[in-house]
């Protein structure tokens, strides 16, 4: 349990360091800067409490916000995919996600695929609209949240299947 | 009351959903309206630091470059200085002097945003306070936000809350400057009456209406033009001569009249 958290609270760091200092700055085709730390919410712990699961992401949403100078935007979008993910976790894994020993490791390859691009399409679409707020620049909201919510899946992907606990 | 109680149990998640979601929409749109949030932007001691030994590494990277363009830059001082008709001796005099140049280093940098904001790392302990100009060896860059004790965030030109006085070079037409958050090379400057004979490639450069940033500072050349929907206006798409995507130094200006300035259009305000 203690490893748990001290893992988690490791992994929080580095994703705000990794973000703020290496993505955040990425500006690839000039203006494509993905937001990798959504992997945050894959790799956090299904069984646990939500209250603490949406502190926690309020709270690295809060601080990417302050490193960027976006407001609170980070914090509204994490927060909303910490109270959703529940949700979208029943849509991607079925009636398996509701049981004791569900993990990762007994789903396929598609459904943490979609489960991710889930997460990521709803995370870029709630941080630009908020972003751009105006109703009519829907399509620069469609061309970013699309360009860049690609972008990030790919990274997440990687990121995922890279550091993946040991298979048994 | 029970009930109620039960009800708020019940339904915890949703309740702290929603008050951390109003928590986050207050701040939010406190600032989206008018300014920085004051007390969460980047130029606080943690990030600023952390900003500083991110940018310290990657320094590294362009020094050759950099180097070049001070040089060039010097270079065109040099010849201003060499042609100009009043001594220099006169200049070297600090007290009778307008305005004060103070150079910084961006330690972060932000172009695709609809609000940009920038890092410096200059603060209040080098007198570093709101409002003044910031500009690059090219040209204009933004106006300070922020200041903490070693730090201060910089409001870009790229930003949609900026607005700038601007004119058209040689000439006394002006109009603000603002950008519409589409592509970070090119910004609009509007309000220019349409009489103004206008040809693409004209300069831009800062107007006089404004007492943070001196006049005839570079921003960009017109690179196209049209009328806007009132037919009476031009709207003009302005190419920024500065790379926004690659800036290391930076140079701050202080306007030393600013303070009476301010002062003055407060009075007549209020009469």
């Amino acid at each position: 349990m203690n490893s748990t958290v001290l893992l988690n609270i490791v992994r929080f760091v580095l994703l705000v360091l990794a973000q703020v200092l290496i993505f955040n700055t990425l500006g690839f085709l000039d203006s494509i800067n993905p937001m990798v730390y959504v992997i945050f919410f894959y790799w956090y712990p299904i069984k646990g409490n939500r209250a603490i699961f949406m502190l926690t992401a309020f709270l690295l949403g809060f601080i990417i916000d302050i490193f960027s100078d976006t407001l609170a935007l980070h914090a509204i979008a994490s927060l909303t995919i910490a109270y959703a993910r529940p949700v979208i976790m029943r849509f991607c894994f079925g009636v398996n996600y509701e049981f004791q020993n569900f993990s990762f490791k007994n789903t396929t390859k598609v459904q943490r695929v979609t489960f991710l691009a889930l997460v990521v399409l709803l995370h870029h679409t709630v941080f630009f609209s908020l972003e751009i707020l105006s109703f009519s620049h829907v399509l620069l909201i469609l061309k970013k949240v699309f360009s860049i919510g690609i972008v990030t899946l790919v990274f997440c992907v990687l990121f995922s299947s890279l550091f993946s606990p040991a298979r048994e | 009351m029970q009930r109620i109680i039960n009800f708020i149990l019940n339904n915890r998640n949703a309740f702290l959903y929603g008050f951390l979601l109003l928590v986050s929409l207050v701040i939010t749109v406190r600032s989206h309206s008018y300014h920085q949030s004051k007390f969460f932007n980047s130029s606080k001691w943690l990030t600023g630091n952390i900003y500083q030994t991110g940018a310290n590494v990657s320094f590294y990277f362009g020094l050759r470059e950099e180097n070049q363009r001070l040089v060039n830059e010097n270079e065109q001082l040099r010849r201003m200085l060499f042609n100009m008709e009043t001594s220099g001796a006169l200049l070297l005099d600090t007290t009778a002097i307008d305005f004060e140049v103070m150079s910084a280093n961006l330690i972060k940098n932000s172009f695709a945003s609809p609000r940009n904001y920038l890092t410096i790392d200059r603060g209040r302990k080098d007198s570093v306070v709101q409002d003044m100009g910031v500009i690059t060896t090219k040209g204009i860059l933004g106006i300070v936000e922020n200041v903490s004790k070693n730090f201060a965030t910089v409001q870009s030109v790229l930003n949609t809350k900026s607005n700038i006085n601007a004119k058209i070079k040689n000439t006394n037409f002006f109009g603000s400057l603002i950008w519409n958050a589409e592509d970070y090379k090119v910004v609009q400057l509007v309000d220019i009456p349409r009489l103004v004979p206008l040809v693409v490639g004209d300069t831009i450069v800062t107007g006089a209406m404004s007492s943070i940033f001196p006049e005839n500072i570079p921003i960009g050349v017109i690179k196209k033009y049209d009328l806007n929907t009132s037919k009476s206006f031009y709207n003009i798409d302005v190419e920024l001569f500065n790379d926004m995507a690659n800036i290391k130094n930076v140079y701050l200006i202080m306007n030393k009249n600013r303070q009476e300035i301010k002062t003055l259009e407060a009075i007549t305000l209020d009469e």
